[in-house]
C-alpha cells in the first residue's frame, strides 16, 4: 500500500522557493522551520560546552582548561541550553508547527508577530554569539550579584541583553497561542476536546507571558548597576544581592515549566497514538498543566534554603513546592493508566515516551529531596541538583521534544527515517543519559559542589562514568541529524497518518498545503478517538 | 564490585544521622513509586502488544477514585516529608544559646576563620568535639556558601550580612570544607580541611595560636585605634552612646522606632553610621565603609560585646571552657 503513496503536488514546502520565501514567510509551518534549524545550531553550540565540561572533568586536576575557560564553557553552555535551546525548543517548533493544524486553524492569530518573534529570537542569539566570539561571560547561567554585576570582568552586559531581547520572542510566541488558542478553534472544536499539546501550550503560555516581563527587568537591573553603577544588588553601593536571587527564580523557576509542560503535552499525544486509546483521566491531565502553571510562580525561594532566608520563609516555601509534586505525579500515573488494555507498539516515538517516563520519574521524585528542607540544605549547590535538574530538563524536556520531532517528522518533511536507526538513538539517548546523571547524584550526596573545575580525587571514578556516558548521549543526539537529513529526499513518503493517529493535524496532507487544510474541518471528535473504524479510515486515506 | 566507591561522606556531626535517615526514607518512598511505575509500564508493554493491524486500546475514560487516591496519597506521603524536613531544618538553622562562637568571612578565594580566644586560620578551622560550634559568616566581596558535607549543612557567606550555621561534631578528623557557591576563577580551588579534634587536643592547639590576644582584645585595640574611644566613652557624657551593656537589648532611635541591638545592627552602625541614630544624639559619625575589614568588623563587635557582660552568659557546660567565654546566640536573629 506504501508504494502507492505520493507526496501532494502542492504543499507548504514548495511554495515559494529561495531564501526570501523564507524569510518573509508569515506560514507557521516554515517559521517552525526556522526555528527548527536555528535552535539546533543553538543545541549543538551548547553541546559543544558540555562536551568541554566532561572532558575537563574526567581528571581531579583542571588540566585541560584555564578555571576561567572552564567556567566559561559552563556558563555558556547553561545560557544556551535554557534560553536559546529549552525555552523555544517544543513551543516555537513543534507547537508553532502544529497548534494550528490541531484546532482546525489556517494559522496563529498574528503571523507576522510570531515572523517578528522568530527575527527577534535570532537577534538575541546574535547578541549571545556576539559575547562568546569577544571571550565569552563566567556567571554562570544564573548571573548572580554581586558577582554579575560588580565583579566579573567578562561579557555580562551582551549576554545578559541578549536573553533580554530573546525573552520578547518567548512573551510574543506565548501571546500568540493564547489569542489563537481562545480565538481560532475550528467550529465544534471545543475546549475540552482540544489535544493535551494544546492545553499544555495554553499553560506554557500563561507563564511565558506572566514570567518573561519579570526576568527582563532584573537583566535590566543587573544592566543599569553594571554599566552606571546604580546601587541595586551591590552591598558596596548600598544595594541587596539577595533581592537579584528572588527575582531572578520568581521567572527562572516557572521556566522549568516552560521546558518541561510542552514536553507533558507530547508524551500525552504520542502514548495515546501509540497506545490507540484516550489519553486516561483527559481532564485531570489538562488541568494538571494549569495548576502547574499557577504554583509554579510560588515556589522560587527553593532555590535559596541556604541563602539566608527566614526559617518560616523556608517552611512556606518547601511546603509549597511539595504542592507542585502532585500535579506531576498525577500525569505520570495518568500516562500509565493509559497504557492499560491499550493496543501498544513501540516506534521510535513510543520508545521515547517510555524513556521520558523514566528519567522523568527519576527527575520528579528526587525534587522531592530537594524540597524537602532538612536534606536541600545538604545537597543545595551539589552535583545533586545539576544531576536533578538535568534529569526534568534534558530527561524530560529533550525526550519529549525528540519524541515529537520522530512523532511529527513525517507531517512535517512528509517521509519516514529509518526506523531501526531511530530505534536505536532512542536507547542510546536513555542508556547514556542515565550512565551521564545518575552518578551525579551519588557526586552530590558526597558532597562535590557544582560549577567546580577541579576536585578531591575521591570523586574521580564517578565523574568518569558521567564523562563516557556523556559520550554515548552525544552519539545518540547526533544520529537523528543523519537521518532526518538523509529523509528528506531519500526517505519513504509517509502519507497523510503514517501512525494511524486520531489527531486533526493527520487529517490533512503530509506536508500539509500551506493554509491546512483544504477545507475547514468541521465533524470535530473527541480528542483521541480510537475505535476499528477509524484506525481502518486513518490507513486508508 | 564499587568497595572503593564510597556513595556517601562520612557523618561526622550530631546533624549528620538525621539527615541521613531523612534521606534513606525519601530513597525508599521514591524507590517504591519508581519500582512500581516501572514494573507497570513494562507489563504492560509486552502485555497489551498490538496482536494485529486493526486493533485498538479499550474504550476507557478514566475513574475518579483513582484520581482521587493518586492525588491524596501522594500528598499525604509528601506532607510527612516536609514535616519531617521541616523539623530537621528548624534544628540546622536555630543554634543553641551556649553555642561556641567562631567568625567566618569568605573572599575570592580564601576562607577565613577567627576563634573568640585569638586564632586565625585561612581554609582550615579546628573545632572541638562534643560542643555545638557555631559560625557566623559574611563576605568581602561576592556571594560564597560555607559547607562542609560531613556535617551535612551549609550556608551562604553574603556581602553586607551576617548568616549563621552550626553544628555539633562528633568525630574526630579531618573533612572537606568547600565554596558551594560560585564566586569566580578559583571557586573550585576555595576549599579547606576541617579538623575535628578532641576537647584537650583543641584547648592544646587554641594555646598554641593565641599570640595576637583574643579577638575581643584585637577589637579593643582596634576601637582605640580608629579613636572610637573619643566619642563612645563608658558614661553617657560622650559625642557618641556609650556602649555599655546594651548587646541584645533594644535602643530607641531618632525617628522614634526602636531595634534590637545585635551583631547586624553594630555592622550597620559602623559602616553606614548615619543610617540608625540613637535618640539624643546627633549624626556627627563618619562612616567607616571601605576602611574597616571585615575581620576588623567582627572584632569591635566581640569587643563591644564583653561590655555587656550580662549578655555573655556562662560558657558552654562542657568541656575546659577557654579563656573567653563564649557569646550567646543573639536574639531575633535575622537569619
Amino acid at each position: 500500500m506504501l508504494d502507492t503513496l505520493k507526496l501532494p503536488e502542492r504543499h507548504y514546502l514548495n511554495n515559494g522557493h529561495g531564501l526570501k520565501s523564507w524569510l518573509l514567510t508569515k506560514d507557521h509551518k516554515r517559521i517552525a522551520i526556522l526555528y527548527l534549524i536555528s535552535i539546533s545550531a543553538f543545541f549543538f553550540l551548547g553541546g559543544l560546552f558540555a562536551v568541554g565540561i566532561r572532558l575537563e572533568l574526567t581528571t581531579p586536576q583542571g588540566d585541560f582548561f584555564q578555571p576561567d575557560t572552564y567556567n566559561k564553557m559552563f556558563t555558556l553552555h547553561g545560557v544556551i541550553m535554557v534560553f536559546f535551546f529549552l525555552i523555544p525548543s517544543i513551543p516555537a517548533v513543534l507547537g508553532n508547527f502544529l497548534i494550528p493544524p490541531m484546532i482546525g486553524a489556517k494559522d496563529l492569530a498574528f503571523p507576522r508577530i510570531n515572523l517578528l518573534s522568530w527575527y527577534i529570537y535570532v537577534l538575541g542569539g546574535l547578541f549571545a554569539l556576539f559575547a562568546i566570539l569577544v571571550g565569552g561571560v563566567d556567571t554562570g547561567w544564573t548571573f548572580y550579584t554581586p558577582y554579575s554585576s560588580a565583579a566579573s570582568n567578562t561579557n555580562v552586559i551582551p549576554t545578559a541583553l541578549g536573553v533580554f531581547i530573546a525573552g520578547f520572542s518567548s512573551i510574543l510566541t506565548g501571546l500568540n497561542f493564547i489569542v489563537t488558542i481562545h480565538r481560532m478553534r475550528a467550529p465544534g472544536m471545543t475546549w475540552f476536546k482540544l489535544p493535551l499539546f494544546v492545553w499544555a501550550h495554553y499553560a506554557t503560555s500563561l507563564i511565558q507571558v506572566l514570567g518573561t516581563p519579570v526576568v527582563a527587568i532584573t537583566i535590566i537591573m543587573v544592566f543599569v548597576e553594571r554599566a552606571f553603577g546604580f546601587g541595586i544588588f551591590d552591598p558596596q553601593r548600598g544595594g541587596d544581592p539577595v533581592l537579584f536571587q528572588h527575582l531572578f527564580w520568581f521567572y527562572s523557576h516557572p521556566a522549568v515549566y516552560i521546558m518541561i509542560l510542552p514536553a507533558m503535552g507530547v508524551i500525552s499525544e504520542l502514548i495515546s497514538t501509540f497506545s490507540r486509546k484516550k489519553v486516561f483521566g483527559y481532564s485531570f491531565v489538562a488541568f494538571s498543566s494549569l495548576a502547574i502553571a499557577v504554583f509554579g510562580f510560588i515556589v522560587w525561594a527553593h532555590h535559596m534554603f541556604v541563602a539566608g532566608i527566614s526559617v518560616y520563609a523556608a517552611m512556606v516555601f518547601s511546603f509549597l513546592s511539595f504542592s507542585v509534586a502532585i500535579p506531576s505525579a498525577v500525569k505520570t500515573f495518568n500516562w500509565t493508566a493509559t497504557l492499560y488494555k491499550g493496543s501498544l507498539t513501540f516506534e521510535a516515538p513510543m520508545l521515547y515516551v517510555y524513556g521520558f517516563l523514566g528519567l522523568f520519574l527519576v527527575g520528579g521524585l528526587t525534587g522531592l529531596f530537594l524540597a524537602t528542607l532538612g536534606v536541600d540544605v545538604h545537597v543545595h549547590d551539589t552535583y545533586f541538583v545539576v544531576a536533578h535538574f538535568h534529569y526534568i530538563m534534558v530527561g524530560g524536556a529533550i525526550m519529549g521534544y525528540l519524541g515529537g520531532l520522530h512523532f511529527w517528522w513525517p507531517k512535517i518533511v512528509g517521509r519516514m527515517y529509518s526506523e531501526f536507526l531511530s530505534r536505536i538513538s532512542a536507547i542510546l539517548v536513555f542508556v547514556g543519559f542515565n550512565l551521564t546523571f545518575f552518578p551525579q547524584f551519588v557526586l552530590g550526596y558526597m558532597g562535590m559542589p557544582r560549577r567546580y573545575h577541579m576536585y578531591p580525587d575521591e570523586f574521580q571514578v564517578l565523574n568518569v562514568m558521567s564523562s563516557a556516558g556523556a559520550a554515548v548521549l552525544g552519539l545518540g543526539y547526533l544520529l537523528p541529524v543523519i537521518y532526518f537529513l538523509w529523509s528528506l529526499k531519500h526517505g519513504e513518503v509517509a502519507g497523510p497518518n503514517p501512525w494511524g493517529a486520531s489527531g486533526l493535524e493527520w487529517r490533512t496532507a503530509s506536508p500539509p498545503p500551506t493554509e491546512n487544510f483544504a477545507e475547514v474541518p468541521t465533524d470535530i471528535p473527541e480528542a483521541y478517538e480510537y475505535t476499528p473504524h477509524v484506525v481502518r479510515e486513518a490507513k486508508l486515506v | 564490585m564499587f568497595s572503593g566507591l564510597p556513595l556517601f561522606p562520612e557523618q561526622a556531626s550530631s546533624f549528620a544521622a538525621d539527615v541521613d535517615a531523612l534521606y534513606f526514607f525519601i530513597i525508599a518512598v521514591s524507590a517504591f513509586f519508581a519500582s512500581l511505575i516501572a514494573i507497570l509500564v513494562l507489563i504492560f508493554a509486552v502485555k497489551y502488544r498490538r496482536r494485529h493491524d486493526q486493533e485498538v486500546g479499550a474504550p476507557i475514560e478514566g475513574s475518579l477514585p483513582l484520581e482521587l487516591a493518586w492525588s491524596l496519597i501522594p500528598t499525604v506521603i509528601a506532607m510527612v516529608m516536609f514535616a519531617w524536613g521541616a523539623q530537621v531544618y528548624y534544628d540546622l538553622r536555630r543554634p543553641p544559646a551556649e553555642a561556641h562562637q567562631i567568625y567566618a568571612v569568605g573572599k575570592q578565594w580564601m576562607w577565613k576563620f577567627q576563634h573568640l580566644e585569638g586564632p586565625r586560620e585561612i581554609n582550615e578551622l579546628h573545632v572541638p568535639t562534643g560542643r555545638p560550634v557555631k559560625i557566623t559568616v559574611t563576605s568581602e566581596d561576592v556571594i560564597h556558601s560555607l559547607y562542609f558535607p560531613s556535617f551535612r549543612t551549609k550556608i551562604d557567606a553574603i556581602p553586607g550580612r551576617y548568616t549563621t550555621l552550626w553544628f555539633e561534631p562528633t568525630k574526630p578528623g579531618r573533612y572537606h570544607i568547600f565554596c558551594a557557591e560560585y564566586c569566580g576563577t578559583m571557586h573550585s580551588g576555595m576549599i579547606g580541611t576541617v579538623v575535628v579534634m578532641e576537647p584537650a587536643q583543641y584547648q592544646a592547639w587554641l594555646s598554641g595560636g593565641a599570640g595576637e590576644g583574643t579577638l575581643a582584645e584585637q577589637g579593643a585595640r582596634l576601637f582605640q585605634d580608629l579613636s572610637c574611644n573619643t566619642c563612645h566613652l563608658e558614661t553617657a557624657q560622650g559625642r557618641g552612646p556609650s556602649l555599655k551593656d546594651i548587646m541584645g537589648k533594644p535602643v530607641q532611635l531618632t525617628t522614634g522606632e526602636s531595634v534590637m541591638v545585635d551583631e547586624v545592627y553594630l555592622r550597620e552602625s559602623i559602616l553606614n553610621s548615619q543610617a540608625k541614630i540613637v535618640a539624643g544624639y546627633t549624626p556627627l559619625m563618619p562612616t567607616f565603609q571601605g576602611l574597616i575589614s571585615e575581620e576588623g568588623l567582627v572584632a569591635l563587635i566581640e569587643y563591644i560585646r564583653t561590655l555587656s557582660p550580662q549578655a555573655a552568659t556562662a560558657p558552654a557546660a562542657a568541656p575546659a571552657p577557654p579563656v573567653e567565654a563564649p557569646a550567646p546566640a543573639p536574639q531575633g536573629d535575622r537569619n
